[in-house]
């Protein structure tokens, strides 16, 4: 137990980041069940319309900040220090701190489902209930009074502070900590593809935390921000936040493209076809995804040079994408395809991804996107490309890199039945909301009538959504027989090209007992310019230093929480107990002896 | 996916056909505008459905036709391939030509602009409901708005409080309404019919229930109903239910929130000067009939959650509320 809370072990905190991950998952899940229950007939009324808010906005902001980006971290936190053949992350206490804010933020933001008694409120009646985007002039104190904002601001603003930690991070692991020749060049896609999204994070959460900071004066402090009537434009909002929006869609779905830029290759014996094509299409989608905010607000009436401006940016940002699909699509080519839970998830992202490309060029038309934006169009696309595209992705990751985190292997039997289920639940729950949303029905509305003639459209949604959740089922029974039964993994079980393939599974604290010096894009295979590398060897021919663990990034981080609660409560004695928390624990941590 | 393509080719055909039994359809257009967008539409998704089977067939091809098999040899390990490159990164460029060219000409075409005579109509979003105003005229009405047929409407959108988006999907797309800002739609409807449309917008607890009407009228039904909505409101005959109804409105708090000219200048709530006329209320949630009007003045929260309309304090009597209903049904 102690050895968990104070571990600095890159590692252990990717096995952190997955669990709490993925409980958040189960509860952004559930959360969705209950809003596709809600809406499997006309005239619903399993819920309230106010609970149904706080039920989309939580699911939202659930599966962004609490679900899917710490997915990928966990992954970036476990593989590439091995795929880079590193000992550890460059700051490993800081990674530890990244960790346990991440936790903080997100128990505090659920918090808020539970503790209404303490705000003179039912339980489920203080969660955030403005949506995950949270529009201003709805978020100011005038129209949103209870708590549930200031949770869901303060929460984010946490949330944030653990994202640009982990980002400088990886930023200084991947440019530094590489092994011996292992050039930029040669970085597996899977490190490329996170280094650009720690860019993305590290500039675009800033965007994001001046928004919610001015939103938190205007709530708190009575500045007028966002309000018109002061001279300023709830609009701000709007830009601020997309601003950081579009790139978060790209910080979500680039580790996903990494993953499978790692699975194909794999399992169909090929390089990765274009490798430097995909790593500047990569590049390129990060930078052009600074140049489309304003596609998320064709309907706010910017005028017609700036819709047709970002219209142009945003079909531009087609080009980069289908380049990738290409790419990937060749390096399945002429390939010995092995069929595998992992390959079957990496294929099954590119097939839905592609839908979601194209619904996703039909709303960079501002004209047909006027008759399409905030419709259940929309949450057609956004589905198809954050479920169908990342979540597809991230469990091609999981059942790739599962038995090197765990030692087992999952079971691929019961893995296949869970990509059925999921492919064709995840089709069945989107796929008619295309139609229901060209056929007028508007999103994040807790009810809709019969006349409206899409009820057994979203019967037919509610029944696929159902289906996932079975598919979700499978997967943990699959990993908890696994844990038993599981075959053990060896150090490679699949073939793979990459440098974790070459320690055991899971790997030993200090990962390489030998630094591996590389000379090619893929070290393990044989290509036409070298052999494959030596494995390093089992036992160390050198004893290895391994730095201990830590208290203090915990107790550095459980300042923060102490703070947003401070605000929430408006106590100002319990801000100074946050702060001093905070500053015991950098003081603590800055003049802790360690050695890496 | 083969599943797909069935639903993609024969769903989509049907659908994109008829409208009928969907009042909010956005493949019925009625107006030049909401055509506009349509056919913009079509044009863009045939595209894709092309894109869509071309990169859907080379990914099933390639994962049937190269699976592995005992005895194949190993790969060839092609690393890329440079002209294939610049091909595929051409290909969609060409293709989004196609689409941006007419895209960016339909967004000058439907930029709101109308010509002078058009009939000018005022739009004000509420937290839940829809105010209307026609400047040129001198009415003022909520949640229906007439429009004559075959004229050039500019719809002028605006919010007294947070954001929302007035939506009627088949008389064209949707504006957002911000405070402090007016936002601009053209529209010219080309069809007689009685259209609903929703607020777009999450706009906070009935965001669900903020639904609205669009009624468009033959031109004389149109200058019929403008000659009845600048009409005085119907005076309730002497010792009428409607006239108690008067008396219950005068002295309650009704007065402080809505208008009915020469009786409340209230501007909180909904304009009822001609509340008879209209064909629902609510924000188009209810039909315009006593028991729904009963049950709304009684409790509103229960109908529509987080309505400002709340229960009265003491609550008004059962004859109080007929009473209501009645003159509030004579003010045709």
């Amino acid at each position: 137990m102690k050895s968990w809370l104070t571990t600095t072990d890159h590692k252990r905190i990717g096995l952190l980041y997955f669990w709490t991950a993925f409980g958040f998952f189960l509860i952004g899940g559930i959360e969705a069940l209950v809003i596709r229950a809600q809406l499997a007939q006309p005239n619903g009324h399993l819920v309230s319309a106010e609970t149904y808010n706080q039920l989309f906005t939580m699911h939202g902001t659930t599966m962004v900040f609490l679900a899917l980006m710490p997915l990928s971290a966990s992954f970036f936190n476990y593989i590439i220090p091995l795929q880079i053949g590193a000992r550890d992350v460059a700051f490993p206490r800081l990674n530890a701190f990244s960790y346990w804010v991440f936790l903080c933020g997100g128990l505090f933001l659920n918090a808020s489902w539970v503790t209404g008694p303490l705000f003179h409120a039912g339980i489920l009646n203080v969660a955030p209930d403005a949506g995950w985007f949270g529009y201003a002039n709805l978020t100011e104190r005038q129209f949103s009074p209870g708590p549930n904002i200031d949770f869901w601001l303060l929460g984010l603003q946490i949330l944030g502070i653990s994202s640009l930690a982990a980002g400088f991070n990886f930023i200084v692991t991947i440019l530094n900590l590489r092994a011996p020749g292992m050039k930029m060049m040669r970085l597996p896609t899977f490190t490329w593809m996170a280094l650009i999204t720690q860019f993305l994070i590290i500039t675009a959460f800033p965007v994001i935390t001046v928004a919610l900071v001015f939103l938190m004066f205007d709530r708190f402090f009575g500045t007028h921000f966002y309000v018109h009537e002061a001279g300023a434009t709830p609009l701000l909002w709007q830009h601020l936040f997309w601003l950081f929006g579009h790139p978060e869609v790209y910080i979500l779905i680039l580790p996903a493209m990494g993953i499978v830029s790692e699975v194909l290759p794999t399992f169909s014996r090929k390089p990765l076809f274009g490798y430097p094509v995909v790593v500047y299409s990569g590049i390129l989608i990060g930078f052009m995804g600074w140049g489309v905010w304003s596609h998320h607000m064709f309907a706010v009436g910017l005028g017609p040079i700036a819709d047709s401006v970002f219209a142009a940016t945003t079909m531009l940002i087609a080009v980069p994408t289908g380049v990738k699909i290409f790419n990937w699509i060749a390096t399945l080519w002429g390939g010995a395809i092995r069929g595998t839970t992992a390959l079957h998830f990496a294929v099954g992202f590119i097939a839905m991804f592609i839908i979601g490309g194209l619904s996703g060029v039909t709303h960079a038309s501002p004209p047909a996107d006027l008759q399409q934006t905030d419709t259940y169009y929309v949450v057609a696309h956004i589905h198809y490309v954050l479920f169908g595209g990342t979540i597809m992705g991230l469990f091609a990751g999981i059942y790739y890199w599962w038995p090197k985190m765990t030692g087992r292997l999952l079971s691929e039997a019961l893995g296949k039945w869970h990509f059925w289920l999921q492919f064709v639940g995840m089709n069945l729950a989107f796929f008619p909301m295309h139609f229901i949303g060209l056929l007028g029905m508007p999103r994040r509305i807790y009810t809709y009538g019969p006349e409206l003639g899409v009820s057994d459209l979203n019967l037919v949604s509610t029944v696929g959504a159902f289906l996932i959740g079975l598919a979700i089922l499978v997967f943990l029974f699959n990993m908890w027989w696994t844990s038993r039964r599981g075959r053990p993994a060896s150090n490679d079980p699949w073939g793979g090209a990459t440098l974790e393939w070459s320690i055991p599974s899971p790997p030993p604290v200090y990962n390489f007992s030998v630094i591996p010096t590389v000379a090619g894009r893929l070290p393990r295979w044989r290509t036409e310019r070298h052999e494959p590398i030596q494995d390093p060897p089992a036992v160390p021919p050198a004893p290895i230093h391994v730095p201990g663990g830590s208290w203090w990034p915990l107790v550095a981080a459980l300042g923060l929480p102490v703070m947003a609660l401070a605000a929430l409560t408006q106590t100002m004695w319990v801000v100074f107990v946050g702060v001093a928390l905070l500053l015991f624990g950098i003081y603590r941590w800055a003049f802790e002896p360690f050695e890496v | 996916m083969l599943r797909y393509r069935w639903w993609l080719t024969s769903v989509a055909l049907w659908l994109l056909g008829c409208g009928g039994p969907y009042p909010q359809s956005t493949f019925a257009p009625r107006s030049d505008f909401a055509r506009a967008s349509d056919v913009l539409f079509r044009d863009i998704f045939w595209w894709a459905v092309v894109v869509f089977i071309v990169l859907e067939t080379l990914l099933l091809f390639a994962i049937i036709r190269f699976r592995h098999r005992e005895g194949r040899a190993e790969p060839k390990p092609t690393h890329g391939h440079t002209i294939l490159e610049i091909a595929w990164t051409l290909a969609p460029a060409v293709i989004l030509v196609f689409v941006a060219v007419p895209t960016v000409r339909t967004i000058f075409t439907t930029a709101g602009d109308v010509p002078p005579d058009a009939l000018k109509v005022e739009v004000v979003g509420h937290q839940w409901w829809w105010e209307y105003k026609y400047p040129d005229l001198g009415i003022t009405t909520a949640n229906e708005m007439h429009v004559p047929v075959g004229k050039s409407v500019q719809v002028a959108i605006t919010s007294a409080d947070v954001i929302h988006s007035f939506w009627a999907p088949v008389l064209g797309g949707k504006r957002d309404a911000i405070p402090g800002r007016v936002n601009y739609i053209a529209f010219r409807a080309d069809s007689t019919g009685d259209y609903s449309g929703q607020c777009a917008e999450f706009c906070g607890a009935s965001h669900g229930n903020m639904r609205l009407r669009v009624l468009v009228d033959r031109d004389s039904a149109f200058q019929a109903w403008v000659d009845d909505e600048k009409a005085a409101p119907a005076l309730p005959p002497k010792a009428s239910l409607a006239e108690q109804g008067k008396t219950v409105y005068s002295r309650s708090a009704c007065i402080g929130c809505h208008t009915i000219q020469g009786v409340s200048p209230g501007i909180i709530g909904p304009n009822l000067t001609h509340v008879g006329s209209r064909t629902t209320i609510a924000a188009g949630l209810f039909p315009n009939d006593s028991a729904h009007l009963a049950r709304w003045i009684a409790d509103a929260p229960s109908l529509k959650p987080g309505a400002l309309m709340t229960r009265m304090q003491p609550p008004l009597t059962d004859a109080d509320i007929a009473a209501l209903v009645a003159y509030l049904q004579s003010l045709k």
